[in-house]
């Protein structure tokens, strides 16, 4: 039976997340970060190859703080600023994250990063690092932006401003926010199950197409 | 590092008129415009909705997809009250324009280019055009190319302007494939089409974010089977093709694209597809091409017709 199960980031532990299963909900309270194509890209140039570059210590201590037992969440946001000049965010759904594939095992491996959401899942790699060092994938609701963005408490700041709004690492505190476990740490993947049934599916139905 | 309060400020805006046209006189056609992006952006057409909540019924209590289906619902509502966008990427711009004789259409490509800047400002559009090799955003939608406009030039003394907002994720998932395709065994007739249209679904998953909505563009070459295929999607949902074999595959390739399973996200369910959209177009003998264009549930478009007194109504 699925559960739902809340978690606080930064500072989910190795045990909670190992209890989650493929199909459980998840309801987020706690502070996350935003990361998506640029971020990861930035990330492995310049953290995951030994000697961190002084220009970017400061930047690389702020992530880690989030990141370490945290959630990164792919998404790019649409961001205002209030009439004192201070962000607010409309609207912030998943975006694809097997774009971030590439990268990912070794982000969730290097930082300790217990959740990463987004959305269509991710691939082979990043669900054994899931299995390896304890983390999961969580599915939001793609498209789902003004939902989402309804469930962020406050803006705190971000980090690479200069990456554009949607590229930039949003510190966005959040409460309630629900999310499908779609990949647990146990190698199980409710996306590799349904490319599994819907392929034999088709597999049936174009033999009947004529 | 500031902190501060993520509050929106919405304007009261009763739920009924949801699916209402918007009438209305503009200032200006800049203005015109401004309002159809917004509209666009913040608000799905009728028949877009009223499809997602009868198939939200159709789910299994409980599961996965239902509860996707309701919050992609009360998504809709959110975004519609407080005129935010409904989703955050609000995508490539995609304007057809038909215009009457004599109107500028150089003219109408500042007005639409100013509205696109002024949407961005006021949030109804994200910044998301960016250098294809730098990375770097323009900030303001625009760019080599962008917005991307289609000119038509009618007998009609009005100006119609429709308007896509077509999303990354869908658009990703699109595919041409060129008959015969062997793999499918999809020989080059209508079977064949509809071969690769189902393979086209099951390539998707849930990753155009499902339950979405496919056109067809059968026949052209790769650049205008793809444009007819895109075109499918400015269809309303009950539409069906006039040429009664579409009709049909269209019906038939709805059923059996629902019976994939792949359901709402991809989470496993009834509702794969809202609709499919079929079209054809004369081609070579030499060449056979199937294009599809996958739209997810934020089917965002609308239409503006707009008189010579700048009156308007927005649908
Ligand atoms: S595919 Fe559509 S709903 Fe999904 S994120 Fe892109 S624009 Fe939004």
């Amino acid at each position: 039976m699925a559960q739902t199960i809340t978690i606080n980031p930064p500072g989910i532990t190795e045990e909670q997340i190992r209890s989650l299963k493929k199909g459980d909900m998840v309801s987020i309270s706690g502070i996350i970060l935003t990361g998506r194509d640029t971020a990861h890209k930035y990330i492995k140039d310049n953290f995951l190859h030994g000697e961190i570059p002084e220009a970017e210590r400061e930047t690389y201590e702020g992530l880690k703080k989030f990141l370490h037992g945290g959630i990164l969440y792919h998404a790019g946001p649409v961001v205002l600023n209030d009439p004192n000049g201070q962000p607010y965010i409309t609207a912030v759904g998943p975006t694809t994250s097997l774009r971030e594939e590439p990268y990912e095992y070794d982000v969730i491996k290097h930082f300790g990063v217990r959740a990463v959401i987004g959305k269509g899942g991710m691939g082979e790699k990043t669900l054994s690092a899931c299995k390896e060092f304890g983390a999961v994938y969580l599915h939001a609701i793609g498209g789902a932006a003004a939902y989402t963005a309804k469930s962020i408490r406050k803006v705190h700041g971000n980090f690479k401003p200069e990456f554009g709004t949607p590229e930039a690492f949003w510190i966005l505190e959040v409460e309630n926010l629900e999310c499908v476990v779609t990949m647990d740490a146990h190698g199980e993947s409710l996306h590799a199950d349904i490319l599994q049934s819907s392929s034999s599916a088709a597999k049936e139905i174009l033999g009947g197409i004529h | 590092m500031e902190e501060q309060q993520n509050t929106r400020a919405p304007e009261p805006w009763p739920r009924k008129e949801m699916f209402e046209p918007l009438h209305g006189k503009a200032e200006s056609r800049v203005d015109a415009i401004l309002l159809l992006i917004r509209e666009a952006s913040t608000n799905l057409p009728g028949d877009v909705i009223s499809s997602l909540s009868e198939q939200k019924a159709k789910e299994s209590d409980g599961s996965q997809a239902q509860r996707a289906l309701g919050i992609i619902l009360e998504n809709i509502e959110i975004a519609y009250d407080a005129k935010t966008p409904i989703c955050q990427d609000t995508g490539t711009n995609i304007f057809h324009v038909h215009y009457p004789v004599g109107t500028s259409t150089i003219a109408l490509r500042n007005e639409i280019t100013q509205a696109v800047r002024r949407a961005t400002e006021l949030g109804y559009l994200r910044p998301n055009s960016v250098d294809s090799i730098t990375g770097k955003n323009s900030g303001d939608n625009t760019g080599i190319g962008l917005p991307s406009l289609y000119f038509h030039e009618w007998e009609k003394d009005h100006l119609e302007i429709k308007l896509m907002l077509k999303g990354g994720g869908c658009e990703n998932v699109g595919a041409q494939y060129a008959l015969p395709e062997s793999r499918l065994g999809a020989g080059r007739d209508l079977a064949g089409v509809k071969k690769v249209v189902l393979d086209a679904v099951l390539q998707a998953q849930g990753r155009g974010c499902s339950p979405g909505i496919l056109g067809v563009g059968i026949g052209g070459d790769r650049v205008s089977g793809a444009l007819l295929a895109k075109e499918q999607l400015f269809r309303t949902l009950e539409d069906q093709s006039p040429d009664p074999l579409l009709a049909d595959a269209e019906a038939e390739m709805l059923e059996k694209s629902n019976q994939l399973g792949i359901g709402p996200m991809g989470f496993g369910g009834a509702t794969t597809l809202l609709s499919v959209k079929m079209a054809k177009m004369h081609r070579i003998p030499a060449s056979f091409f199937v294009s599809t264009s996958y739209m997810c549930w934020a089917s965002r478009r609308k239409s503006l017709v707009l008189k010579q007194d700048n009156t308007y109504i927005i649908e």
